[in-house]
């Protein structure tokens, strides 16, 4: 058996745009645009990117909620890219989400038992007795007490709300896990509770997780690699430590030097500033060539042709046309 | 809320027994329902016709004048203290009869409310849940029949059937299950977009069971709310058909029956019409009443919920 768990090969999922009284396609949606991925089993990979870049759609592609435009998945040596109802039924208990609210991915109208027992029903897994016993198991994996159980989850906090959903996920013992943005609803002292948490499970269960936010400062302690993601491509792909210390894309670069600091020990860790103007473009009209170039402060006519995703001196890929002139100016300053 | 994580030391203090968890909430619940005076009023009315229904038998001072026996020293009296609704054209105790009538009245009720809901409820899952052709076929067929005024659908059914209690009551549903598949195929189209409902496809739910116990559950407030103010509308409908003599037959105690054979002796002998009468419209807006003020109680949930 191979050492990746989980293979993405140019992934792309295109929602079509509808018009009119008779419905005629008069376009795409873009959300993920040619995706390639390889994750190495007990490993983290973090998708970042900002809202709207199509990383939650890449998840939920690689979860198969949704048929794919193009590409190809590969989990566990095979090909899940069309696979019946019942097999990917199978699936699931190999691969499980976080979701990303958990106000609402809990169903208020049931009591947490309910909640975490719901997944072995569903896969017609033991008697009562045992599944109970397995609900508790998993309520003191995510270090709650026994009695929440019987509370409905609008008693619970917001983190131990999020608790709840990971005992969830790791009912069926899943290898693999996405977390979509787990700690985005949740204050900062819980976020480090979770990420603690997340990271525990990891080495005890030895889960692969696929890590997708927006918070760039999360994914430092907790991914290996990182792949940056902008309007539905990857333009930085490179393990973590490289990402932090020679970030080679712009946009990456942007993100990085928008992370807020508190002192200027920090400060001086960051890349210089470089100011993100205006919006993300929207993805059924996107930009031609390099998709960055409209916000980018270093664009040049060359930015008009689309950029492939290259390998850098450091070891990192990134899809720039400019990178070592870049590179080459920042030495200058 | 709670911004810092419990631990489980924090947790056991707040958490200490589950049974007082519960009883604070249905404590909550009545301290929201009794804040309107409205629907107090609303639930001591229904729980008396309620009552009043089960006991009639030893509530009513008179209870073999629900039959269809006749009196004829005692035809036609004003309301007295023997009599205090007075008497009918053949001497019954009107009193007695409006007690008896109370039953036909709720059973009525009730048993279209329940036909409607076991029809027009999983109509409205798998319209809501499924969507496509399926959901158009279903959706235009609930906008045909609730392009007809449901008293006339339920006229026309009811003159092609025998007039029986039986068949007026399903005369009645016949119109009235459309509300309900509308009313939770709205619920469901936006309950449908909710994350727990992915969350549940992502544990590899099938169809059926996302509906059934991810989404029904949360339509079950809207539905006996729905019900709830339904029931008066429901016992008005039958009256109605029971006035037009499509109903209950004599010697039944129908409440509508009842205003029929006492119009007749309108305006002199006013009790025999009004008592009935007034007996419909204590029910209906006890019921009113009563929807109202428990859907401020299911409002107020959601509310804190969101």
């Amino acid at each position: 058996m191979d050492n990746y768990i989980l293979q993405v090969e140019n992934l792309k999922k295109y929602f079509p745009i509808k018009k009119g009284f008779f419905k005629k396609k008069v376009g795409d949606v873009k959300a993920v645009d040619e995706i390639s991925l390889k994750l190495e089993r007990g490993k983290t990979l973090a998708i970042v990117g900002e809202s709207g870049s199509g990383k939650t759609t890449l998840a939920k592609s690689i979860m198969r909620f949704y048929d794919l435009t193009e590409g190809k998945i590969l989990f566990d040596g095979k090909d899940i890219t069309t696979i019946n109802e019942q097999k990917l039924k199978k699936l699931k208990q190999d691969m499980q989400m976080v979701h990303q609210d958990p106000t609402t991915s809990l169903n208020p109208r049931k009591k947490i038992k309910d909640i975490l027992e719901a997944p072995l029903l569903i896969h017609n897994m033991g008697d009562a007795a045992s599944r109970l016993k397995r609900v508790k198991e998993l309520i003191n994996i995510v270090e709650l007490p026994e009695e929440f159980l019987y509370r409905y989850p609008h008693s619970l906090s917001g983190g131990q709300k999020q608790r709840i959903g990971i005992a969830r996920a790791l009912a069926l013992n899943p290898k693999f896990i996405v977390l979509d943005e787990p700690t985005s609803a949740l204050d900062v002292s819980v976020q480090a509770k979770i990420i603690t948490l997340l990271k525990d499970l990891q080495k005890k269960f030895n889960l692969t997780y696929l890590f997708i936010t927006h918070d760039l400062s999360l994914v430092r302690n907790f991914a290996d690699d990182v792949g940056v993601m902008y309007l539905g491509s990857i333009v930085e792909y490179s393990d973590v430590e490289t990402l932090y210390t020679h970030p080679q894309n712009p946009y990456t670069q942007s993100l990085l030097s928008s992370i807020p600091v508190v002192s200027d020990d920090e400060q001086s860790m960051l890349p210089k500033k470089i100011p993100l103007t205006g919006e993300i473009p929207s993805p059924s009209n996107m930009p031609t060539g390099c998709k960055f170039h409209t916000r980018c402060p270093f664009a040049e006519d060359i930015c008009l042709t689309s950029p492939a995703l290259l390998e850098t001196e450091y070891g990192s890929f990134t899809r720039c046309h400019l990178v070592e002139k870049i590179n080459k100016q920042k030495i200058g300053v | 809320m709670k911004v810092a994580e419990n631990n489980s030391p924090v947790a056991n203090i707040d958490g200490i027994s589950i049974k007082k968890t519960r009883s604070e909430e249905t404590k909550r619940a009545w301290h929201r329902m009794k804040r309107s005076k409205l629907s107090l009023v609303g639930l001591t009315i229904v729980v008396i016709i309620i009552l009043t229904a089960i006991f009639a038998p030893w509530i009513a001072p008179y209870p073999d004048h629900a039959s269809g026996k006749i009196f004829f020293d005692k035809m036609n009296q004003p309301p007295s203290l023997e009599h205090i609704f007075g008497t009918d054209e053949v001497g019954r105790d009107i009193f007695s009869r409006i007690i008896f009538g109370a039953r036909i009245s709720l059973v009525l009720g009730f048993t279209v409310l329940s036909i409607a809901i076991v029809i027009g409820v999983p109509l409205g899952l798998i319209a809501g849940f499924w969507g496509g052709r399926v959901s158009t076929i279903i959706m235009r067929t609930t906008d045909i029949f609730l392009a007809i005024p449901s008293l006339v659908l339920a006229l026309a059914v009811a003159a092609i059937m025998e007039a029986t209690l039986m068949n007026i009551m399903i005369a009645i549903s016949f119109g009235w299950w459309p509300w309900f598949t509308r009313l939770v195929q709205g619920e469901v189209l936006s309950l449908k977009g909710e994350q727990f409902v992915l969350a549940s496809e992502g544990l590899g739910a099938s169809k059926w069971r996302i509906a059934f116990t991810e989404i029904l559950p949360n339509c079950v407030s809207t539905i006996i709310v729905k019900a709830t103010l339904d029931m008066g509308f429901v016992i008005l409908t039958g009256a109605s058909l029971g006035f037009l003599g499509l109903g209950a037959q004599p010697p039944i105690p129908e409440w509508g029956t009842m205003i029929a054979e006492g119009r007749v002796y309108l305006p002199e002998m006013w009790w025999q019409a009004t008592f009935p009468g007034l007996a419909i419209l204590v029910t209906v807006l006890g019921f009113n009443l009563l929807g109202d003020g428990l859907r401020d109680v299911f409002d107020v949930q959601v509310d804190k919920e969101g």
